[in-house]
């Protein structure tokens, strides 16, 4: 394979820890050179473990991944030059400066010494932190940090990167600039970029694919909008105002379409129909003497795709289990 | 050991001094403590002096050696520790990713505390001068006084290393810091071994590694050339450095999983 490849390819993929089930359970992908592939589950389903072992850091148990055209078992090293990542937690030393930091990493990853200190001062340019560059990072707000730790990833120039859970914990704002951030990696410098996230709004806005990861396998995978299309049909989210009403709500509603538990207290349903079956709902409900306290009509969303797929809201679907165990090896 | 390797063991010798001298506790506590402590025992002690054959009059000079083995004890757990905090933390994960070789991230790290090992051994010795401490092997001697500073912090800073890859826990490291403690009170730290006179704390004191280190500091101290101490010293800490060392690179290995 060439050298220039920036895809990444896996073809059933395991990884099994000592403790508990297979944390990747046989997966296979393809990302694109240039696309932004969002790699999207709940708590626990595989996503940080299948980036450890893209970025070499954990063997796989079996099957292979090549990235950027180097096998990620036999070829490490390679692989670990052509990538940059920025893993779950921004792991930065708080004793360090934005600038202390990029002046290791630059040496650590072999930048020539004349080049070291105006590569940091664009990377603190463009991330936006030159005017904290000096300022120690336990200072630093969490958005201060994502960004540095963005920077600290693209030091060497990689032609693919990995970016686990990046907004987690950020406010709107520093969420919006970190997207823009990596949609201009992608669009202008043709970095292939494999981001991580459990927020269905990330995946929806930044990826030009998207895999749905559950229990370590991937349950579905194409563009945000082929996935809802897939879907097609609008749901009916329905909240009586009398709590006891809620079962007869639930009967009235299930003979417009299939009833689905969304993990929230609305009654839900998918409508047969689409939106031309709406007037009939509202007039079942009038007729059966129900009082609503709301009614809303959501478009299909991906978490519509998640909970046609895996029989569960993405919201919440993976609390209490962990995404790591002991390694088997 | 390549160009590229010997800028990676600067600048992870760089943070490791610049994240300790950022953190008053880790500088401050081991130049007072141990100082601490050497004025309470030259204190409460000084009639020790007056036994048959100790070997010098002033318990101060006698015990002045000691700080220099507690502030390398003290090596062993800050390196330990902020060797731990960075596999606790993704840190060592951050490094992973970059063409770190292993031996510069143990040698980077092993810089560091050598050089808070000669601060410190610089610290004790300005003491103990400002005290009237007179190095019997006069100014060479303080010379080779801080090479065995360096090496020692080497050996118990690579015991450090080991330990934090072993277990990848700064809470384990901290709770095995008073076993290491047991060592330096079970040797001569405060009787020369020949003046011990219960039989199995001197034979306990003989067989424990810290009594020749400590006799070897001292020797340079109170007495002057001794080929015999410094023979003793110097081997005892160079063996404890290779072991260490070799077992904190088989622990870095397992460490670090990546392919």
């Amino acid at each position: 394979m060439a050298p220039q490849d920036n895809s990444i390819v896996v073809e059933g993929l395991v990884r099994e820890f000592k403790k508990g089930p297979r944390a990747v359970d046989g997966i296979d992908l393809r990302v694109e050179p240039g696309e932004i592939y969002g790699f999207l589950g709940p708590n626990g389903a595989g996503k940080s473990t299948t980036v450890l072992m893209l970025t070499t850091l954990l063997p796989p148990t079996s099957g292979t991944a090549r990235v950027g055209g180097f096998d990620v078992v036999k070829e490490g090293p390679k692989v670990r030059s052509v990538i940059g990542a920025a893993l779950q937690e921004a792991a930065l030393d708080p004793m360090l400066t934005g600038r202390d930091h990029l002046r290791l990493q630059s040496t650590m990853q072999g930048i020539a010494r004349a080049e070291r200190k105006e590569r940091s001062n664009e990377l603190l340019e463009r991330v936006g932190l030159s005017e904290a560059a000096d300022r120690r990072v336990g200072g630093y707000s969490g958005g201060m940090k994502r960004r540095l730790d963005l920077a600290l990833a693209l030091v060497h120039r990689p032609r693919l990167l990995f970016l686990d859970e990046p907004t987690t914990g950020l406010d709107p704002q520093s969420r919006t600039a970190l997207w823009d951030e990596v949609g201009r990696l992608a669009r202008e410098d043709g970095v292939t970029v494999f981001l991580t996230t459990q927020y269905l709004e990330e995946a929806d806005v930044l990826a030009d694919r998207v895999g749905i990861i559950d229990h370590g396998r991937i349950v579905a995978e194409g563009t945000p909008s082929s996935l809802k299309a897939e879907i097609g049909l609008p749901s009916v989210h329905a909240n009586p105002v009398e709590e006891d009403d809620r079962e007869r709500l639930a009967s009235v509603l299930s003979a417009f379409g299939e009833l689905l538990g969304d993990g929230s207290r609305d009654v839900v349903v998918r409508l047969r129909e689409g939106l031309a079956g709406l007037p009939a709902v509202v007039r079942a409900v009038d007729d059966a003497g129900l009082t609503l306290a709301s009614l809303e009509i959501q478009a299909p969303s991906l978490d519509d795709v998640f909970l046609a797929k895996t029989g569960r809201s993405l919201e919440g679907a993976g609390e209490g289990e962990a995404d790591a165990a002991e390694p088997t090896a | 050991m390549n160009l590229a390797v010997l800028e990676q063991v600067g600048a992870l010798a760089r943070r490791s001094i610049l994240r300790t001298i950022r953190q008053p506790a880790a500088v401050v506590f081991p130049l007072i403590f141990p100082i601490m402590l050497l004025l309470v025992n030259s204190g409460g002690l000084d009639a020790s002096t007056k036994l048959p054959g100790f070997p010098t009059d002033s318990f101060l000079a006698f015990a002045l050696a000691v700080p220099f083995i507690q502030g390398a004890l003290f090596s062993t757990m800050n390196a330990g520790t902020d060797l731990a905090k960075d596999i606790q933390t993704g840190f060592l994960n951050r490094l992973s990713l970059t063409s770190m070789r292993g031996v510069a991230l143990i040698a980077g790290q092993l810089a560091g505390v050598v050089v808070m090992g000669l601060v410190q051994a610089a610290f004790y010795v300005t003491v103990g001068l400002i005290l009237g401490v007179d190095f019997a092997a006069g100014a060479l001697g303080i010379l080779v006084l801080f090479g065995f500073a360096a090496v020692i912090s080497i050996s118990f800073g690579a015991l450090g290393a080991f330990l934090a890859f072993r277990t990848g826990s700064g809470e384990a490291i901290q709770g095995l810091f008073p076993l290491l403690f047991v060592f330096l009170f079970l040797s001569s730290m405060n009787t020369p071994r020949n003046l011990i006179g219960v039989d199995w704390f001197r034979a306990v004191a003989t067989a424990n590694p810290v009594s020749y280190l400590i006799e070897c500091v001292r020797s340079l101290i109170i007495t002057g050339w001794n080929g015999e101490a410094l023979l003793l010293g110097f081997g005892f800490a160079v063996l404890i450095g290779i072991v260490a060392t070799t077992l904190a690179s088989f622990a870095l290995q397992e460490r670090l999983a990546r392919t």
